[in-house]
């Protein structure tokens, strides 16, 4: 029983709210659009205003945005294999019954609480580093020669830290599916005599596969825009060079602010193609 | 008929439970611990554990270095303003969008979400551009500022969600009742949906406190927060750890106790209603 004046009263409380995000999403886009078109190099004091395709055509075709793409690639679908994985196993054991359940639920949350910067120089200096890290301890104590984690294996390092991170947040969404999954369904299939691997794989696999996708979509979208982690343990040396980094790298420290724009549209292109699936889940949803 | 469960299989489970959580907990055990060690004992080979002469003088060496103190502010005052600025924009606009929806409210809260997806780096340059312009870098007012818009889209979705959670059927008894539309929302509606801003509150301070590009690459000295100040151990001297551990901990420590109280809050927050 909205009335006219209620729905004018509506759309001047949403007008703020859209406001500024529309000024926060429209004008810096703008401007990075403008200046994927110049050549603009401000230490060298270079300012042409339009020219043309050329710098997408040079950051499309280098070898340094083919690697980042590559690293980009590996690195997501790393730590979506080692969270996933984990996850739904983690969600299942939760799930079972046991002593002291909500302690175990916030030990394993609380990876995910820790500020980015912290986990990454924990897990740089006191696990991996070759001289004083427990992982070198282990290393010794079993008879081994001491590895350097993050000059000799760096992506997998820096998977293992992100993973480590969002490892809480996908346990824990499943868990949220796992635990609406009706134990009607399951004892009956148990009656029936079905093993448990076949109940997992025919009953509780296929009700977990909407959660399963909408952590897949969000993580990848957070996961795109990894930086913390890389600044603070690699500086994007030693192939850990991300699209998200490169494109830091070409803006901030190389001051080719040109090709840097031209990288962050087409960044901004590529996490598009993902959000878009995202939407539609969401949008979905919200008609129920 | 319920199923029977024998008192072994519960402590198989717990065991293994307990394990595995205990092994995801151990970096932060062993920060924890090591922030309690001297120096040299925080390297020592092989490592000890428990028993060593616990001392907090790594705490005060850490609270004594001029910048600590510093930067714990900086993460409050951004933290906390940038939450607040959020829910002043967002809950007008969550409130209109649950209880008047119009045709659109879909694609505006969609649209909302859209803002969120868009990749830092694709803004990186301009922003710098504008906050030298404005003379704003390393200032607080612009992170406040930065983290309350890449926050507020979820920010007006929980409290979306939780709004239309509301019973439309209490305001129409009210209204029955002759309550005017400011007693309504005085002591029908704030009451009900003051559970819902807390939590969302809450979840934000925790992603403003933790959020590590805007507060890393836009701030210097001044209005450089906790992210900041522990990315600065990343090329440290000497014997750290120990100092490194206790600065972790302190940075930490806050933002781990409030998320154990708001982790049932948190699916919903980050999945926009997607996971139920």
């Amino acid at each position: 029983m909205a009335t006219q004046q209620s729905r004018a009263a509506a759309r001047l409380m949403i007008a703020p709210a859209v406001f500024v995000l529309l000024v926060w999403m429209l004008i810096p886009l703008c401007m990075t659009l403008y200046f994927s078109f110049a050549d603009y190099r401000p230490l060298r004091g270079v300012f042409e205003a339009w020219i043309g395709f050329k710098n997408y055509e040079s950051f499309l075709t280098s070898s340094s945005f083919l690697k980042a793409v590559g690293t980009t690639l590996w690195m997501v679908a790393g730590i979506l294999s080692i969270t996933i994985i984990g996850g739904i196993l983690f969600a299942l054991l939760l799930d079972q019954p046991m002593f002291g359940q909500g302690i175990v639920r916030i030990l394993v949350i609380a990876p995910f609480f820790v500020m980015p910067t912290v986990s990454a120089l924990v897990w740089k200096n006191m696990f991996f580093n070759v001289d004083n890290g427990l992982f070198s301890y282990l290393y010794k104590f079993f008879g081994m020669q001491p590895y350097d984690f993050l000059s000799q294996a760096p992506l997998f390092s820096i998977i293992v830290i992100v993973a480590w991170q969002w490892l809480p947040f996908a346990t824990l969404i499943l868990l949220t599916a796992v635990q609406s999954l009706s134990s009607e369904q399951l004892e009956a299939a148990e009656m029936d005599g079905a093993p448990g691997i076949k109940r997992f794989w025919y009953i509780i696999l296929p009700h977990l596969s909407r959660a399963v996708t909408v952590v897949i979509l969000i993580q990848t979208i957070f996961l795109l825009s990894i930086f913390a982690e890389i600044f603070v343990t690699t500086n994007g040396a030693f192939g850990t060079r991300t699209l998200t980094y490169l494109v830091y790298q070409r803006v901030l420290e190389s001051q080719n602010i040109g090709l840097g724009s031209a990288g962050g549209i087409i960044a901004v292109i590529l996490a598009n193609i993902v959000a878009i699936f995202l939407m539609r889940i969401v949008g979905k949803n919200l008609d129920k | 008929m319920a199923r029977a469960i024998t008192k072994q299989k519960k402590i198989m489970w717990t065991a293994l439970a307990w394990g595995l959580g205990l092994l995801i907990f151990f970096p932060i055990l062993w920060t924890f611990l090591t922030s309690f060690k001297s120096e040299v004992t925080a390297i020592s080979d092989p490592p000890v554990w428990f028993f060593f002469d616990w001392t907090t003088e790594n705490y005060t060496a850490v609270l004594e270095r001029s910048n600590y103190p510093l930067a714990l502010t900086n993460s409050i005052i951004i933290a906390v303003g940038s939450t607040i600025l959020g829910i002043i924009f967002a809950v007008p606009a969550a409130w209109a969008m649950a209880f008047v929806p119009g045709p659109k409210t879909k694609d505006v809260l969609l649209w909302m979400l859209s803002t969120k997806m868009l990749p830092a780096v694709g803004v990186l340059y301009p922003l710098v551009l504008v906050a030298k312009w404005l003379g704003l870098m390393d200032s607080r007012i612009l992170l406040i500022v930065i983290l309350m818009l890449i926050n507020l889209p979820i920010i007006v979705w929980m409290l979306y969600t939780y709004f239309r959670e509301i019973p439309g059927e209490i305001l129409e008894a009210a209204r029955m009742d002759g309550a005017s539309l400011k007693s309504e929302i005085l002591y029908v509606l704030t009451p009900m949906a003051v559970p819902g801003i807390a939590s969302t509150i809450l979840l934000n301070i925790i992603l403003a406190w933790n959020e590590a590009f805007w507060t890393i690459l836009l701030t210097t000295v001044n209005a450089a927060p906790l992210t900041k100040f522990i990315s600065s151990f990343s090329a440290p001297e000497g014997l750290f750890y120990a100092k490194l551990s206790a600065a972790s901990i302190m940075a930490i420590a806050p933002i781990l106790i409030m998320g154990w109280f708001s982790q049932k809050q948190l699916v919903r927050g980050l999945t926009f209603g997607a996971v139920k």
